[in-house]
């Protein structure tokens, strides 16, 4: 795994550093000084009530936010080449090209040569069992689908860390069945996956840690089971128990 | 009234029998103002989307004055054209005042701003929903501008269409730089300008018909390209 990894990227990107970051929009302050170093490894979920700025610290760690205070640092720099990292929203935007095109426009930003564009495409809608679509529009999938295809889109990019932001909000439970199963394969294939999440259940199946957010605080961080069974401070047990049992 | 329909029926003649000073005014008109679409959309298209993606200083001043321009007048542009293309002008040297060639120019300066600020509009929308996608895989500027122009091929047809209708149905500019000379820079709208006050209905008309007929089609084909588009591409 690491091997793979290592021949690909000389510099690793994790671990990931978080110095007393803070973000605000005006006078109000959605993330106040939050300091973490995210390894690589361990998937992590980060939990909290609606906002407590879980988004905002996701966007702020991928760089599509600037934090207002504070340092986001990764161990090497990205600035050449193309990301290591990626992203997958709540809401997936496709494109209003083919299945296929998809993946394959991400691949091209990703600087893959263009004979090898379509047969790496292919090969990772075959990893999210999409490769009946290829041809499909993207944009005419089912939800499910299109977020299967968002999936298929990072796949296909190999990158050392993933971010998800409730990527089955909006899903039923089979297919967020199938979502959290190819997050799984992600993982098994060495990507570092970093997750936001409303769901529990989900974080017991996936998460082997917790990062804890209230009012725009890192409140608590502990490993998923111990943190699931006996939170330590006040606001994740109230949470705990408002929240419906997985 | 019965000079008027004797006008209708000599203008239909005309048109049925594809008159050939008829046919000739309409497909210079029609020439000139393809070519002119083509040059406002090649400007117009990526003007507009690259404003739409990028912040820059200013950029709220250049919207303003955008948005401002869509309501350009054409005979404002015709002047400022004839005065450039004038002998005694700066591009006088050229010697294309009075050519199909100036009749272009000035089509063109008139619809690139309506291409450009229609296109910023659009494609500024969309942004809002691809923004965080498209930059979390890595694309900016340029690319991104590039991105959603092709993203948002269906809707933007419907901005060229609206360009070529202005322009194919402007009077002003043309008649200003083109003289309105017979055989050489006539077009549809100078020839109905020019018909109608000399008295000659039937051909005013029938050309009226004609315009109007090209402006019907082409928002026709906007809507079908645009809704076909919808159901196949989402």
């Amino acid at each position: 795994m690491t091997a793979t990894l290592d021949t690909r990227a000389p510099l690793r990107l994790l671990p990931l550093r978080l110095d007393n970051v803070t973000f605000g929009v005006g006078t109000r302050q959605i993330i106040c000084g939050i300091s973490a170093t995210l390894e690589a490894g361990p998937r992590t979920m980060i939990l909290g009530p609606n906002g407590a700025g879980k988004s905002v610290l996701l966007r702020l760690c991928h760089g599509l936010l600037k934090p207002t205070g504070g340092s986001v640092a990764w161990n090497s720099s990205e600035l050449s080449g193309p990301r290591r990292q990626a992203m997958v929203f709540q809401r997936p935007v496709m494109l209003r090209r083919t299945a296929l095109g998809n993946v394959t426009y991400a691949l091209r930003l990703a600087g893959v040569p263009r004979r090898e564009l379509e047969e790496q495409g292919l090969q990772a809608l075959r990893t999210v069992g999409l490769e009946a679509h290829a041809r499909h529009a993207a944009r005419v999938l089912s939800g499910g689908e299109q977020q299967r295809l968002a999936l298929a889109r990072v796949w296909a990019l190999h990158p050392e860390v993933l971010f998800l932001d409730e990527p089955t909000a909006n899903l039923d439970p089979g297919s967020t069945h199938e979502i959290e199963r190819i997050i799984s394969n992600l993982h098994a294939a060495g990507t570092k996956i970093v997750m936001v999440t409303h769901n529990l259940g989900q974080a017991h199946r996936l998460g082997d840690e917790i990062l804890f957010l209230h009012e725009g605080r890192l409140v608590e961080r502990a490993a998923a089971d111990r943190f699931l069974r006996r939170p330590e401070s006040a606001e994740a047990a109230r949470f705990l128990e408002g929240e419906l049992p997985w | 009234m019965n000079g008027f329909s004797h006008a209708f029926q000599q203008a239909v003649d005309l048109v049925a029998a594809a008159d050939p000073k008829l046919v000739e005014i309409v497909f210079l008109s029609l020439r000139i103002s393809l070519v002119a679409v083509l040059f406002g959309c090649a400007v117009g298209l990526p003007l507009g989307a690259l404003i739409a993606v990028n912040r820059f200083v200013g950029r709220r001043t250049v919207i303003v004055l955008l948005n401002g321009l869509l309501g350009l007048p054409s005979v404002v542009v015709g002047l400022v054209v004839y005065l450039l293309l004038s002998r005694a002008g700066p591009l006088g040297s050229w010697g294309i005042l009075f050519t199909p060639t100036a009749m272009v120019i000035a089509q063109a300066i008139l619809i690139t701003p309506t291409v450009a600020a229609l296109s910023r509009q659009v494609v500024a929308d969309a942004w809002q929903e691809y923004r965080e996608q498209l930059r979390s895989l890595g694309e900016t500027g340029f690319g991104a501008a590039g991105t959603l122009l092709w993203d948002l091929r269906f809707s933007l047809v419907t901005i060229v269409l609206a360009g070529f209708g202005r322009a194919v149905s402007e009077v002003g500019a043309v008649m200003i730089v083109g003289g309105n000379i017979d055989g050489v820079t006539r077009v549809m709208t100078t020839t109905i300008a020019l018909e109608t006050s000399k008295g000659d209905l039937p051909l005013a008309l029938g050309l009226g018909f004609i315009l109007l007929a090209i402006v019907l089609v082409l928002n026709a084909g906007a809507f079908l390209v645009k809704e076909t588009a919808q159901r196949r591409y989402g």
